[in-house]
């Protein structure tokens, strides 16, 4: 079930026809999904408050609802050192169309994966595991199945991928933990089936994996037309 | 809902026979039926009168007997009303030919024969549809038997969104020996639907093989069919045709820019253990040796068995490619191998795998090679490259070759050149239920369906 507090992130979201990076990332927490310690600052003296809370360096990101794709615009700053960089960053992007603000959060290493989810025509919500992040589209390396997920076809997916070594450890790097990367798709299935009424489709890109686990460095939920015109939910889905 | 009236009708009433026009799909359907199937079958015409000495009924209310299906082929708009009148007169089921309803965007009209009939729980096919062909049962396409190419009564079912791809299959089924139950056309699926006729032939007991070629569900629709697939005890195979169309909504996300819906289609597939068949070639195939060895499930270790090197080499080719493996045997198997061999052969054949026997072998070398490999525990499978035009063998061996398959079970895959100087060779192995490809490539994917069929 969504939480009342999950379903108004929903609801804002529609302004725009999606939620932006810190309201996803927010809807996520409070699932108890892996996000990095974050902050959302509306201007530069929040920013260089929120930065001294999180503690340099970190990374910095526009928050724009006309910006998609943000580091296309360099919307996105990776090791800000310290106050100094994180001004001029907010020099630069606070001129950027659409700009609310900045999005700061900590830094995350790891293996850099896509973790998706959609609301597909025939089948209805299918979850996506691929390898490469950024540049998953090259690649095309992905394993999709119809949810909902039991674990053995978390373990089917890692198994598909052409690239699934690299998790595993591929000269002298360290292997991600496949145990959390599957409790995170399990449960990013098991939350995301109840937001199907709601949404077209679901970025977690990238979600970086490590030995340690996982966190979701960019997340993006794209709204569903009927959610998006009517507000209320698919009544396909709940019919 | 019970659909068996319409798969196997006792009586038949066919609505909407020309007096003026021969080939009128009605009339087709009322003499192909009359003449030549085990049915009852009447001719209706708001007009009465008679065709060729036949009796012409007024009305389906009109026949002196309960009729099981009633093939509809009158204009669009009237058939509403006639629809109307079979549930009245207690008809048990339907097939709509009539075109002209939401292919031509005449979706109200089409909406009206399923509020119809679902109020009666009434089933009906179509419409804009071939309906049903059973060898031996009934025969609701339009087509004169002249012209059609029929396979053979066996046990694949045919389930298909048009009528001219399953036309066109049912002359490849032919050629290839593959027999079936029944085809159906089920044109725009307005009520009966893909779902419906999976449970109806995971239940019937003349399937063993059912099929689907599909163009494409309903919103959120093959959700449903995959799941219940999944459960059925038969092989269940899929076409898909558009593969290559990706949807049109605008793509905001990696997500839906990656999961095209060709690529979940066939992720679907394969997660719910349905087989793809990726073109017809496959279809083909994969029917013919589903229809054969239904409960049979390989890991995928073939041995293969040739008269020359050429065609062993072609065929190990494909299986890796198709990722069969072909082992390489052990030395002792290899002597032992070697040893059943006629002396002739004895220091000239390849016994690694694939075997080669060389041009020079006779009909006996084949069987001991075959017997030989069923004992092998390395292989759990035999592709069988038969050179019918070498000297040393008879147009028996197919015959001889299945009897040893049905002593020790181990599937057998034979490839034999289909033209008409081989029939009986190629009869010998599918009269016996052993698969016979036109090609080495056909007969690797024949191999390759039996480790891909998970739950039969």
């Amino acid at each position: 079930m969504l939480t009342k507090e999950m379903m108004d992130m929903l609801h804002r979201g529609r302004k725009n026809g999606w939620l932006m990076e810190p309201e996803a990332k927010g809807l996520f927490a409070s699932a108890a999904l892996p996000v990095p310690r974050f902050a959302w600052a509306l201007d530069l003296q929040e920013s260089l408050q929120s930065a001294a809370a999180i503690g340099y360096p970190l990374v910095a990101k526009v928050v724009s609802p006309e910006v998609i794709h943000k580091s296309e615009v360099g919307g996105v700053a990776v090791g800000i050192a310290d106050d100094r960089q994180l001004r001029q960053f907010y020099e630069k992007v606070s001129g950027l169309p659409g700009f609310t603000g900045l999005l700061l959060e900590e830094m995350a290493a790891g293996i850099e994966l896509i973790v998706g989810a959609k609301i597909d025509y025939q089948f209805g919500l299918i979850i996506l595991l691929g390898i490469g992040g950024t540049s998953v589209e090259i690649y095309g390396d992905v394993a999709i199945r119809m949810a909902p997920l039991t674990p053995s076809d978390v373990h089917s997916m890692l198994h598909e991928l052409k690239g699934g070594q690299l998790l595993s450890g591929y000269r002298g790097s360290a292997a991600v933990n496949k145990e959390k990367l599957a409790r995170v798709l399990v449960d990013f299935a098991e939350l995301v089936q109840d937001m199907v009424p709601y949404i077209e489709s679901i970025d977690l890109n990238p979600l970086l994996c490590s030995g340690e686990g996982c966190v979701i460095a960019d997340a993006r939920i794209m709204l569903g037309d009927v959610f998006l015109k009517t507000g209320e939910a698919d009544s396909v889905f709940t019919g | 809902m019970n659909l068996s009236p319409l798969f196997t009708p006792q009586s038949v009433a066919v609505i909407g026979v020309s007096a003026s026009n021969d080939r009128h799909p009605a009339n087709v359907i009322f003499f192909k039926n009359l003449l030549r199937y085990p049915v009852k079958t009447y001719a209706v015409n708001v007009k009465g009168g008679a065709i060729d000495g036949e009796q012409v009924f007024p009305s389906v209310s009109a026949i002196p007997d309960s009729i099981d299906l009633a093939v509809i082929a009158v204009r669009a708009e009237y058939v509403p009303a006639v629809l109307e009148e079979c549930i009245r007169a207690d008809v048990k089921s339907a097939i709509v030919i009539s075109g002209g309803f939401s292919e031509v965007g005449q979706d109200d009209l089409q909406a009206g024969l399923v509020s119809i009939a679902s109020g009666a729980a009434f089933p009906f096919v179509g419409p804009n549809c071939l309906g049903i062909y059973s060898p031996g049962v009934v025969d609701t396409f339009f087509l004169p038997t002249e012209r059609m190419v029929q396979p053979e009564a066996g046990d694949v079912a045919v389930v298909s969104q048009s009528g001219g791809i399953l036309v066109d299959l049912l002359v490849k089924f032919a050629r290839e020996g593959v027999g079936i139950s029944s085809a159906i056309s089920i044109g725009n699926k307005a009520y009966i639907r893909e779902l419906q006729l999976l449970e109806f032939l995971d239940d019937d007991p003349r399937t063993g093989v059912i099929v689907f070629y599909v163009e494409g569900f309903a919103r959120n629709e093959g959700r449903a069919f995959v799941q219940r697939a999944a459960k059925c005890r038969k092989p269940v195979i899929v076409l898909k045709a558009g593969k290559t169309s990706e949807g049109s909504a605008a793509v905001s996300s990696h997500t839906a820019s990656l999961a095209g819906d060709y690529r979940v289609f066939a992720s679907v597939l394969a997660q719910y253990g349905l087989i793809e068949a990726r073109n017809e070639l496959e279809l083909v195939s994969f029917c013919e040796a589903l229809s054969c060895y239904p409960d049979t499930v390989i890991k995928g270790r073939v041995g293969i068995i040739s008269g020359s090197g050429g065609h062993g080499a072609m065929a190990v080719d494909a299986c890796v490619g198709g990722g069969l493996s072909v082992p390489r045997f052990t030395e002792a198997v290899q002597q032992s191998l070697r040893n059943s061999l006629s002396e002739s052969i004895r220091t000239i054949a390849s016994v690694a795998n694939p075997v080669d026997l060389t041009g020079s072998a006779v009909e006996n070398d084949f069987i001991a090679a075959v017997e030989a490999f069923c004992e092998i525990a390395d292989i759990d499978s035999i592709l069988l490259l038969m050179l019918p035009y070498l000297p040393g063998i008879s147009a028996d061996l197919g015959a001889r070759l299945s009897k040893v398959y049905r002593r020790h079970g181990k599937p057998l895959i034979a490839y034999v050149p289909h033209v008409e100087k081989y029939r009986m060779l190629i009869e010998g192995f599918e009269l016996n239920r052993v698969p016979v490809a036109s090609s080495i490539e056909s007969a690797v994917h024949m191999t390759s369906v039996l480790r891909r069929c998970r739950l039969c």
